[in-house]
C-alpha cells in the first residue's frame, strides 16, 4: 500500500518537475528566438553573420534598465503604462542602433571579402560591450520588480508548478509579436521587398528598389525584435549586466543554426528548442554545464546537418 | 530621341567588355542588337543600370544623362529589363512577383495592368499562386516579360528572350514584343542571339562584335546583308 503511494507520490514530483521546466523553458526560448529572428534576417539579405546583434540586445537591455528608473523618479506606478513606454522607447533607440551599426561597420564593406564584415561585426560586438561597461560600469544593474506575482498552476503534497506573470507576459508578448512580424513579411509591401532582396538583390535593384534601404530596414526590424527581448528580460530577471549580451548572442546564433540559417519560422523553433534544452538540461542534469549542451548542439548540427531542421541546402551563388 | 548611348566603355574587372558603343533607340521603334555570345551584349544591357558602370560615354534617357544614377533610379525614370536568365523571384508566387513588378507603379493602375499581362499570358492566370522556380523555361520567361510590363515602362529592354525555349514558345515571345509595340506603342530594346527573329520583328538593329558595333541598319538591310548571312544566319533560320 505504502509502495503503491510512493510510486505515485514520486510520479507527481517528475510530472511537477517536468511541467515547470517545460515553462521556463519556452519563456526562455522565447526570448532566443526574438534575438534569433535578427540573425537569420541579416543573414537571409546580405549573408553575414552579424556578430553584433547579442550586444545590440543588451544595450536595449540597459536602455530598458534606464527607462523603468525615469518612469519610477517621474512617479509613474501604472505597470502596463510603464511597461508601453519602456518597450516604445527601447524599440525607438535599439534601432537606431541597429541602423548604426550597418551604416558605420557593414555597408563601408559591402562587395569586399566575406570574411571582413564579418570581422568587424566582431569589432562592434566588443565596442558596444566596452562602451556600455564604461558608461554604465562593470556591474550588474538591478531594477525594482516590475511584473511581480503568479499562480500556481498546480499543488499538492509539497511540490508547485508556478507560472510567473512575466512568464506569461514574455510568452503573450513574444506570440503577438510573431504574428505582426509574419504579417509584415509574408503580406505587405515591405515584406515582398525583403524577400526579393534575400532572393536576387541585383533583380530588386532593377525593379526600382532601393536595396540599400531595405537592408538598413532588415538591420533595424532584427533590433526591434531583440528590443522586445531585450524588455522582456529585464523585467523577467531584474537585473542586467554588459555582458549579457554575448552569451545571449551565442545561443541565439545557436537557435538560428539548428532552425536553418535564414529561415523565420526556423529560428523561433531553433529559440525554443535550445531554451527547452537548456532548461531540462539545467534541472536534470547539471546547472553548471547548461551552456555546454547549447554548445554541442551548435557544434552536432554545423557537422550533420549544416542546413539546419528548417533551412534549405546552402546552393553556392557564383 | 528615347535613349542614347554615345561612346560608352564598360569593364568587367581588367576585361574591357564594351569599346565606345554608340547607338539609339527612338520613341515607337523596335531595335535589336545582335551578336555572338560574349560579343558584349548583356554587358550593354546591365551598363544601362549601372552594373557594371559606364566607365567612359554617356547614357541620355529621355534627355537626361542617367549615367552616374544608382541602379534602383535608372529604372525608376520608365525603364524596365527583362533580363537575360529571367532572374525571377524563385521563391515567390507567381502574383508576388507580379506585385514586385508593380512595386513601384502607381497602385491604382494595379488590377487593370494585372488583367491585361493575365490577357497577355492566360497561363499566368491559371498559375498565380504557384511557386515561381516551379514554372518551366517558357512560363518564366513570360512571367518575366509580365513583371516588367507591370511597372508601365517607356522603354522595355529585352535581354535574350527566347534563349532556350522550345520553338512554340519562341514564337509566342515574339508574337508578343510585336504586338507589345504595334498595338500598345511601346519602345522596344532586344538584345538576341536569335538573328532571324530578333530582325524580322524589329524596325532597326545593330550587329556587335567583340565590344564595338560593326555594322548598322534597318531589319531588313541587315537581314539582306552578306555579313550577317554568314556570321549569324547561316544554319540558324528556324
Amino acid at each position: 500500500m505504502n509502495v503503491v503511494k510512493n510510486k505515485k507520490w514520486e510520479s507527481g514530483k517528475c510530472m511537477a518537475l517536468a511541467l515547470q521546466q517545460l515553462i521556463n523553458g519556452l519563456t526562455l526560448g522565447a526570448v532566443y528566438g526574438l534575438i534569433a529572428i535578427g540573425y537569420t534576417m541579416v543573414y537571409g539579405i546580405i549573408g553575414m553573420i552579424n556578430f553584433a546583434h547579442g550586444d545590440i540586445y543588451m544595450v536595449s537591455a540597459f536602455i530598458a534598465v534606464s527607462a523603468f528608473t525615469l518612469l519610477a523618479s517621474l512617479g509613474i506606478t501604472s505597470v502596463p503604462l510603464a511597461l508601453l513606454t519602456v518597450l516604445l522607447l527601447s524599440v525607438l533607440f535599439t534601432s537606431v542602433y541597429g541602423w548604426a551599426v550597418e551604416r558605420t561597420a557593414y555597408r563601408p564593406l559591402r562587395g569586399s571579402t566575406r570574411l571582413a564584415p564579418l570581422i568587424s561585426a566582431i569589432g562592434m560586438s566588443i565596442f558596444l560591450q566596452n562602451m556600455v561597461q564604461l558608461t554604465q560600469g562593470a556591474r550588474v544593474k538591478p531594477i525594482p520588480p516590475v511584473v511581480v506575482g503568479g499562480f500556481d498552476l498546480y499543488a499538492s503534497e509539497g511540490f508547485t508548478v508556478h507560472l510567473a506573470y512575466s512568464q506569461l507576459l514574455i510568452v503573450i508578448v513574444t506570440v503577438a509579436l510573431m504574428a505582426a512580424f509574419s504579417y509584415v513579411i509574408g503580406k505587405t509591401s515591405f515584406g515582398r521587398q525583403q524577400r526579393a532582396c534575400e532572393q536576387d538583390p541585383t533583380m530588386t535593384a532593377l525593379l526600382g528598389i532601393n536595396v540599400d534601404r531595405t537592408i538598413s530596414l532588415t538591420f533595424m526590424l532584427g533590433a526591434t525584435l531583440a528590443a522586445v527581448a531585450g524588455v522582456l528580460v529585464t523585467v523577467y530577471y531584474g537585473v542586467v549586466d554588459f555582458y549579457i549580451g554575448f552569451v545571449a548572442g551565442i545561443k541565439a546564433f545557436t537557435a538560428a543554426v539548428l532552425g536553418g540559417i535564414g529561415s523565420m519560422p526556423g529560428a523561433m523553433l531553433g529559440g525554443l528548442l535550445i531554451g527547452l534544452v537548456e532548461a531540462f538540461w539545467a534541472a536534470y542534469l547539471s546547472p553548471e554545464y547548461k551552456d555546454v549542451a547549447t554548445f554541442s548542439i551548435l557544434i552536432l548540427v554545423l557537422m550533420f546537418r549544416p542546413s539546419g531542421l528548417l533551412g534549405r541546402p546552402e546552393v553556392e551563388k557564383v | 530621341m528615347m535613349l542614347k548611348l554615345s561612346g560608352v566603355h564598360a569593364h568587367y574587372g581588367p576585361i574591357c567588355a564594351l569599346q565606345g558603343i554608340d547607338l539609339s533607340v527612338q520613341v515607337g521603334e523596335v531595335v535589336t542588337l545582335i551578336g555572338a555570345n560574349g560579343a558584349g551584349k548583356s554587358t550593354l544591357m546591365m551598363s544601362l543600370f549601372g552594373k557594371p558602370r559606364a566607365s567612359a560615354g554617356r547614357i541620355v534617357f529621355d534627355g537626361e544623362d542617367i549615367t552616374g544614377l544608382p541602379t534602383h533610379e535608372i529604372s525608376r525614370r520608365g525603364i524596365a529589363l527583362v533580363p537575360e536568365g529571367r532572374r525571377i523571384f524563385p521563391r515567390m508566387s507567381v502574383f508576388e512577383n507580379l506585385q514586385m513588378g508593380a512595386v513601384l507603379a502607381d497602385p491604382t493602375n494595379f488590377d487593370v495592368d494585372l488583367r491585361r499581362v493575365y490577357a497577355l499570358f492566360p497561363i499566368l492566370e491559371e498559375r498565380r499562386g504557384q511557386r515561381a522556380g516551379t514554372l518551366s523555361g517558357g512560363e518564366q520567361q513570360m512571367l518575366a516579360i509580365a513583371r516588367a510590363l507591370m511597372a508601365r515602362p517607356r522603354l522595355l529592354l529585352l535581354d535574350e528572350p527566347s534563349l532556350g525555349l522550345a520553338p512554340l514558345y519562341i514564337k509566342k515571345i515574339f508574337q508578343t514584343i510585336r504586338s507589345l509595340n504595334r498595338d500598345h506603342g511601346m519602345t522596344v530594346l532586344l538584345v538576341e542571339q536569335n538573328a532571324h527573329h530578333a530582325l524580322r520583328v524589329a524596325h532597326r538593329g545593330y550587329v556587335l562584335q567583340h565590344g564595338r558595333i560593326v555594322l548598322s541598319g534597318t531589319g531588313r538591310e541587315l537581314l539582306a546583308s552578306s555579313e550577317v548571312r554568314a556570321a549569324y544566319l547561316e544554319g540558324a533560320a528556324h
